[in-house]
């Protein structure tokens, strides 16, 4: 069973979003995940070109930590992050909100760079507030994905891009459709019945893969995500210090109350 | 005494007007006559092709109907030429908001950008307006079958029927009594082609005078447009003709 699991976290919903990115080596790997091959740093001069830039590594594996879920349901969808604000081996804070409202019925979550994420992501939520205020209505939750999917994209080939993935969640005001989109900092976008970041993914993904279904209600949802933190708190090698959970129903976005205190027992 | 202010747009004349802009207006009520009937499940345009003639080349391309985008369409009323530049500009707007959002832009959306740059033009020295008036007939999943009518001042608005050009006064109140809340979209080609029977010069009616254009919704919920072929007209017309005959005689 162990192996099925494994294979199943790459594939299923996730079609070739995943395997471009996921690492190629075990679990064990992925603390000293090496710089991703596609993508080029600048060439330092030559005595120095042998050391990597060990921030660099460092707020990779960071961003890793930092867990991002997504659960759609009948008539809403869940956005879930991480409480933990960590630099290095420390945590700076314990009650970190790594999402943004964008409208009455969009959300958004977002991990990755310390600076870039609040910064990108309040970049986004300005841009959304003020086509609402010009056109006197809303970006719906899938015009706004793809309008951060062209900004992440232009961000990609400048000088200095945003190092940013995201998961956007809402509600559309016309069909009343949930949807939810997972998008990275390469640009990818893709939309999913669930989602998650970082390494969250390979251990959430599959429970996922097993429990979800479109029609689940909100009940539900959370005792699904229940389930996600319960194995998240038993595999994570360090402590996340809970969750923010927020959903996107049809009358705007709410705030739900989760127990973060609940002590799980190792398997 | 009103040459002093009727040469430049962006002089107010002394009773607070901009002569060049009511000069486009003047301009416009000289062009071929345009309508629009919004019925419940479409809307139709319609033109008056003004030249006509037996040596011109009988284009297959449209004159005074144009495709904005995939849900957008919209009928000339003034000077072809200006035109073709805002509708140059309307449909680049419309492919940029695709790009951008991967969403068909909001019909009215596309009306304001236009009417901003008509707008413009009554306001920044040494340039005189745009002299056309548009019907535009779109759909969007906000507010469903839209009709709009924008005029050179850079106004517009959304209406239920409406006309322009030529004799457009005496069209729009034939249209305010002839229109019916709630009618179909074949009801409403009917009530086009009457309206433009009468508020045109000659009184028979041929596909070369006339054109014709729907944007309707399929039965498996699709949005369509369509610029009418010269036998479909036809038809239409003889459908029409008959009764129009008519009702000729019963006068």
């Amino acid at each position: 069973m162990l192996g099925r699991r494994h294979s199943e976290s790459g594939t299923g919903a996730w079609g070739q979003v995943f395997p471009a990115r996921a690492p190629n080596g075990s679990l064990l790997d992925c603390w000293t995940f090496k710089q991703a091959h596609h993508r080029p740093r600048p060439q330092q001069d030559d005595n120095s070109s042998t050391s990597t830039t060990p921030t660099a590594t460092t707020t990779r594996t960071i961003a890793k930590m930092e867990v991002l879920l997504g659960i759609t349901g009948k008539d809403f969808t869940i956005i879930a992050a991480s409480k933990a604000a960590m630099r290095g081996a420390t945590i700076l804070k314990t009650s970190d909100d790594k999402t943004r409202s964008l409208n009455k019925h969009t959300l958004m979550a977002f991990s990755g760079e310390a600076g870039d994420t609040v910064q990108f992501a309040e970049y986004i939520q300005r841009n959304a507030q003020l086509y609402s205020m010009r056109n006197e209505s809303d970006l719906s939750p899938s015009a706004l994905a793809h309008f951060v999917r062209g900004e992440l994209a232009t961000s990609l080939r400048s000088r200095k891009p945003y190092n940013v993935n995201l998961l956007m969640g809402g509600v559309d005001p016309i069909t009343g459709k949930p949807s939810l989109y997972w998008l990275d900092y390469l640009a990818s976008l893709a939309d999913v019945p669930y989602a998650a970041h970082g390494y969250a993914q390979y251990y959430c993904l599959s429970i996922l893969d097993k429990h979800h279904h479109p029609d689940i209600t909100l009940g539900q949802g959370i005792k699904l995500l229940n389930m996600c933190t319960d194995e998240l708190k038993r595999r994570l090698p360090i402590d996340f210090k809970g969750m923010v959970v927020k959903a996107v129903k049809a009358d705007g976005i709410i705030d739900i109350e989760f127990d973060d205190d609940k002590i799980v027992k190792s398997a | 005494m009103s040459r002093r202010y009727d040469s430049r747009t962006t002089i107010f004349s002394p009773e607070g007007r901009l002569y060049q802009v009511e000069y486009a207006l003047e301009a416009i009520s000289h062009a071929g006559t345009a309508i629009g009937i919004l019925a419940k499940d479409g809307i139709v345009l319609a033109a008056e092709r003004k030249v006509t003639s037996k040596l011109l080349e009988q284009d297959t391309s449209a004159e005074k109907l144009y495709i904005l985008n995939d849900n957008m369409i919209c009928a000339v009323a003034g000077m072809t030429a200006d035109a073709n530049i805002l509708i140059n500009y309307a449909r680049q707007a419309a492919q940029r908001y695709l790009l951008t959002y991967n969403e068909d832009i909001p019909c009215e959306q596309l009306v304001r950008r236009l009417c901003d740059l008509k707008q413009g033009y009554t306001q920044h020295g040494g340039l005189r307006p745009f002299g056309v008036s548009f019907i535009y007939a779109g759909w969007d999943p906000r507010r469903q079958f839209q009709l709009y009518l924008s005029n050179p001042s850079g106004n517009y608005g959304g209406w239920k029927a409406t006309s322009a050009g030529a004799n457009n006064a005496s069209a729009q109140s034939l249209l305010k009594q002839d229109y019916k809340e709630d009618c179909t979209l074949e009801e409403a080609c009917g009530m086009a082609v009457k309206v433009l029977s009468k508020t045109m010069d000659s009184t028979k009616l041929s596909s070369e005078k006339i054109e014709f254009a729907t944007v309707g919704q399929t039965e498996d919920g699709k949005i369509y447009h369509r610029l009418w072929s010269a036998d479909e007209i036809t038809a239409l017309l003889k459908e029409h003709d008959l009764a129009k005959t008519e009702e000729t005689e019963d006068k």
